[in-house]
């Protein structure tokens, strides 16, 4: 089920760019944790490291190891098609499959996976929908386009979609930021029903939602323009917004910069 | 959690059986081999022959291959790419071919000779002579084309994107598209029963022109458009703000932002209609000799002299070497236009950050 | 953009719905040198549209001059025989020989247009795409008459091994048989057409794809998704409008070639069965052939076959462009 993330050395660059450098933590399974930190200081990039989707930007490139549950997902011999079925990933901006259906959208990974029974992929689409808070609301719509749902709704089709097939990990790239405030509550509660079953790691602009939904907290920064992001600290959320025990953490959160 | 869906994959290993990077290449080469193996076995002299099998033993060999150890979702994957490389080379063939042949046999004749002699005195069937007369027709009825297919382009795309609203400007842009597909022969055969059968005009460069004019037109107002469009509104915005009148802030100041793109566009139709056979052989037909009075009788063209050195010298491979060589010249032509306009499109792009 | 709204005129600005707004601009254009250009450029227009019209009209009233005379039925009769009185002519041929061409033109032509669009913006290294496209685009611009003379030359010479081969393994199927002569048919004028709007379909193919949202790719690759499941799941479906009006585009220009037609057919006035036998003949190449030896009562005659192949080229066309339209609100919607 959920597992471990164990980031150790990594650096990730943009053709001869470094984004970010020489970032190690633990990310622990069943848990949420937040990246937070100024814009450009890497840590979409760092996020999208997790699940090999930083190698398909142009000149993506990666130096480090990225262990899920001790197997490098860097390792040789790794297929980064079956390191994404593991780590699912839920974008800034809702993008269901505009030609596809709300239901084919939910069953649009299964069906990658061969899966063509129509009893299974009825139970798995529900249930997954169910998962993410959404069925009540487009069980008598299932084909209709998905594109047709308001943005909060589509954003929780892509939460269905991504937990369909059954990932460790679910990335969310600030899931919430193309949303307005009763959508981001919906999609807030359900990160938290979430983390019971997935190892969960968000990255937000928004301090409050970091504080609001996540154990731990992760802080980024960069130290100028053109320089690599770095990972200034990571520790309970409680602590972050408390006591951190970096004073750069401490001026962003109080909102000295940034 | 798991359900049946996904107990099958996963549990465990990210590492997929995967085949070495030099894979497709090892295929390809054995493919090749064992073709040309079956090849000299049977017996199978086309080359071509060899090529196919050759193709389909690289396609199957992939999946088969890919399907063992890969799976089935890759292996279709490496299939997919295979197939897209195999379009991508089969295209290829023809193109280059065409390319090759025309500048092989195409440098056969060509010289300062050809480029200055009509075909006056040269029977068809006979070496010598050359293009000059068709040249000039060429450039004449081009010309004459340009000169009343431009200002009307665009001044059209003028009233489109500055004055246009309502019924008359849909009307104008919707068969502005309608007139980019009109058939070439069918623009010739317009000013046929027009200029030639009703006004009985007789044949000449002019009438030629004036079906070039017609194919000319939807693709300068078309590009015109397009780069009027990208000129910001601030700046009309702040030359009517000065009391410029709005006649002299489309002259002064929107139409020579936008120059460069005009032009581009201008010169890539020119290069489209100087190609064009059929309305030639409708209403310009043809001669060997030179007139260079667009306005009266018959007179020569490129593409029109292609076509007859080929149609009329009953398989003379002279005719052939100096249909080759004006085809070269044409596509030379051509090749020059579309450069210096792309050049120019590059040169003169506007900033607006695109 | 709304430019009319800022015309200079002192009078204060009209409250005009905006589908009156050209008239206003009309009528707000009170110095000599606005009406005289709006005059000029909207003249233009009209004249646009007036020609649109005439070819219209011009080419009706010459056809039916035509069609008035013929002895046999215009549409179905197998002749072209307009030399002599009573005469005797009628499209069944041409329209066969027309569409024939056509189809076999876009069936080698689209898969393979497809292809290469894909290749170029999903497989191609990205060194290579650039100059790839850039060729591409240079030989849309080949004009036919040379794609006719190296048909003529070199394409036909090279397909009787493909001809003898057809025969022998699909010559059961009636329609890929062959008698052995010059390979002058259909199916090389539908092969030469192929490669003619190759280009085209192509260019227009690759846009569409190039188009694509990278978040509905991202979608995809995130779901587990191989290389060409990311193709078939996002790239194909928001590409397909686009495709098919593409495809319409090269198959208006197919419709109406003619240089090309003409050189690599050997026309005859008759249907065959065979795609591989010579003979038939298209609208266009018809009309190039016989124009030479018509008199002007043949060159009607010649013209109400243009007339057929103007609306058949308009439909097609105007198809493709609603297509088109449909598509851009589509995307825009859901950009």
């Amino acid at each position: 089920m959920a597992k471990r993330i164990d980031v150790s050395g990594l650096t990730a660059y943009y053709g001869a760019h470094k984004a970010i450098e020489d970032i190690s933590m633990t990310i622990e399974p069943r848990s949420v944790t937040a990246f937070i930190g100024p814009s450009g200081c890497g840590k979409s990039t760092f996020l999208r490291t997790l699940n090999r989707m930083h190698e398909v930007t142009p000149g993506g490139r990666v130096e480090g190891k990225v262990l899920l549950d001790a197997e490098d997902l860097y390792g040789a011999g790794v297929d980064p098609v079956s390191v994404r079925r593991e780590v699912g990933m839920v974008f800034q901006r809702p993008n269901p499959f505009p030609t596809m259906s709300i239901f084919d959208n939910v069953a649009a990974g299964l069906r990658l996976n061969g899966v063509t029974k129509k009893s299974e992929l009825n139970d798995v689409v529900e249930k997954s929908l169910k998962g993410a808070n959404l069925w009540n609301e487009v069980k008598d719509r299932l084909n209709k386009p998905g594109a047709g749902l308001s943005g909060g709704q589509q954003q929780r089709l892509c939460i269905a979609r991504a937990i369909a097939v059954e990932p460790k990990v679910l990335l969310m790239d600030e899931p919430c930021s193309a949303l307005d405030p009763i959508s981001t509550l919906a999609i807030e509660d359900l990160i938290g029903e979430l983390k019971e079953r997935f190892t969960i790691v968000i990255v937000t602009h928004n301090m409050q939602q970091a504080a609001r939904v996540s154990d731990r907290t992760a802080f980024f920064n960069l130290a100028g323009v053109g320089q690599p992001g770095r990972l200034i600290e990571i520790d309970d959320t409680e602590r972050i917004f408390s006591n951190p025990s970096v004073q750069a953490t401490e001026d962003y959160i109080s909102g000295r910069f940034g | 959690m798991s359900t049946p869906a996904v107990t099958d994959r996963t549990t465990g290993s990210l590492r997929g059986g995967s085949l070495p990077r030099w894979f497709p290449l090892a295929v390809i080469a054995a493919s090749i081999v064992v073709a040309v193996a079956i090849g000299l076995g049977t017996g199978l002299h086309s080359k071509v022959q060899w090529g196919l099998i050759a193709a389909i033993l690289a396609v199957l060999g992939t999946y088969v291959v890919a399907a063992r150890v890969e799976g089935r979702r890759q292996a279709r994957d490496r299939i997919a790419t295979s197939l897209v490389w195999v379009c991508f080379l089969l295209a290829v063939i023809p193109l280059a071919s065409l390319i090759w042949a025309t500048v092989k046999r195409g440098v056969k004749v060509l010289d300062g000779y050809f480029l200055s002699h009509s075909m006056a005195g040269v029977a068809d069937t006979e070496p010598g002579g050359g293009i000059y007369h068709a040249l000039l027709g060429t450039l004449e009825q081009v010309g004459l084309a340009t000169v009343v297919a431009v200002p009307i382009g665009v001044l059209t795309a003028i009233y489109l994107v500055e004055y246009g609203r309502g019924a008359l400007a849909r009307a104008v842009t919707f068969f502005v598209d309608v007139m980019t597909g009109i058939p070439s022969i069918v623009a010739g055969l317009f000013v046929l029963s027009f200029w030639i059968l009703i006004l009985k005009m007789g044949y000449s460069g002019f009438a030629g022109s004036l079906a070039l004019a017609i194919l000319m037109m939807p693709v300068v107002v078309r590009s015109t458009e397009e780069m009027l469009k990208l000129v910001p509104n601030e700046l009309r915005e702040a030359s009517l703000a000065l009391g410029i009148p709005k006649w002299r802030t489309i002259l002064k100041v929107v139409l020579p932002t936008s120059l460069g793109g005009i032009a581009t566009g201008v010169m890539l139709s020119i290069a489209r209609i100087t190609g064009e056979t059929a309305p030639v052989l409708l209403l310009v037909w043809g001669t060997n000799f030179i007139n260079s009075n667009p306005f009266s009788d018959p007179q020569a063209s490129l593409p029109l002299f292609i076509y007859q050195q080929y149609a009329n010298s009953s398989g003379s491979g002279a005719a052939y070497d100096r249909a080759w060589a004006a085809a070269l010249t044409l596509i030379a032509f051509v090749m020059i236009l579309n450069l210096v306009a792309r050049g120019i499109a590059r040169w003169k792009a506007p900033k607006t950050g695109r | 953009m709304e430019i009319s709204t800022q015309h200079t005129d002192p009078a204060p600005p009209l409250a005009a719905p905006s589908t009156a707004v050209g008239k206003r601009a009309a009528r707000g254009a009170t110095r000599p040198g606005d009406r005289i250009f709006l005059g000029l450029s909207r003249g233009s227009g009209i004249l646009l549209l007036v020609i649109m019209a005439a070819i219209a009209v011009f080419l009706t009233y010459r056809a039916a001059l035509a069609i008035s005379k013929d002895d046999g039925n215009f549409l179905t009769t197998f002749e072209w025989n307009t030399g002599l009185l009573p005469a005797k002519f009628g499209i069944a041929v041409l329209a066969f020989g027309t569409v024939v061409s056509s189809i076999v033109a876009m069936a080698l032509a689209v898969p393979v247009a497809v292809g290469i669009a894909l290749f170029l913006t999903h497989y191609a290294p990205r060194r290579l795409a650039g100059p790839i496209a850039y060729v591409i685009d240079l030989l849309a611009a080949v004009p036919s008459i040379v794609y006719g003379l190296w048909g003529a030359l070199v394409l036909v010479p090279h397909l009787s091994g493909l001809y003898g081969w057809l025969d022998a393994y699909l010559g059961w199927t009636g329609i890929l048989s062959w008698q052995g002569g010059a390979p002058r048919s259909l199916l090389t004028v539908g092969i030469l057409l192929a490669i003619m709007i190759l280009p085209i379909i192509t260019n227009v193919s690759r846009e569409v794809f190039r188009q694509v949202p990278r978040m509905h790719e991202e979608a995809a690759l995130a779901l587990g998704a191989t290389r060409w499941e990311v193709i078939r799941m996002a790239v194909l479906p928001f590409g397909r409008s686009g495709v098919i009006s593409a495809s319409m585009l090269g198959l208006g220009r197919a419709l109406g070639e003619t240089m090309a037609v003409a050189t690599v057919l050997s026309p005859t006035f008759d249907i065959q069965a065979s795609l591989l036998d010579p003979g038939g003949g298209t609208f266009a190449q018809n009309i190039a052939s016989k124009f030479n030896e018509a008199t002007e009562f043949g060159q009607d005659a010649l013209i109400a076959s243009g007339l057929v192949l103007f609306v058949i080229t308009l439909l097609v066309n105007g198809a493709a462009r609603m297509i088109i339209n449909r598509r851009k609100e589509y995307s825009g919607a859901n950009a």
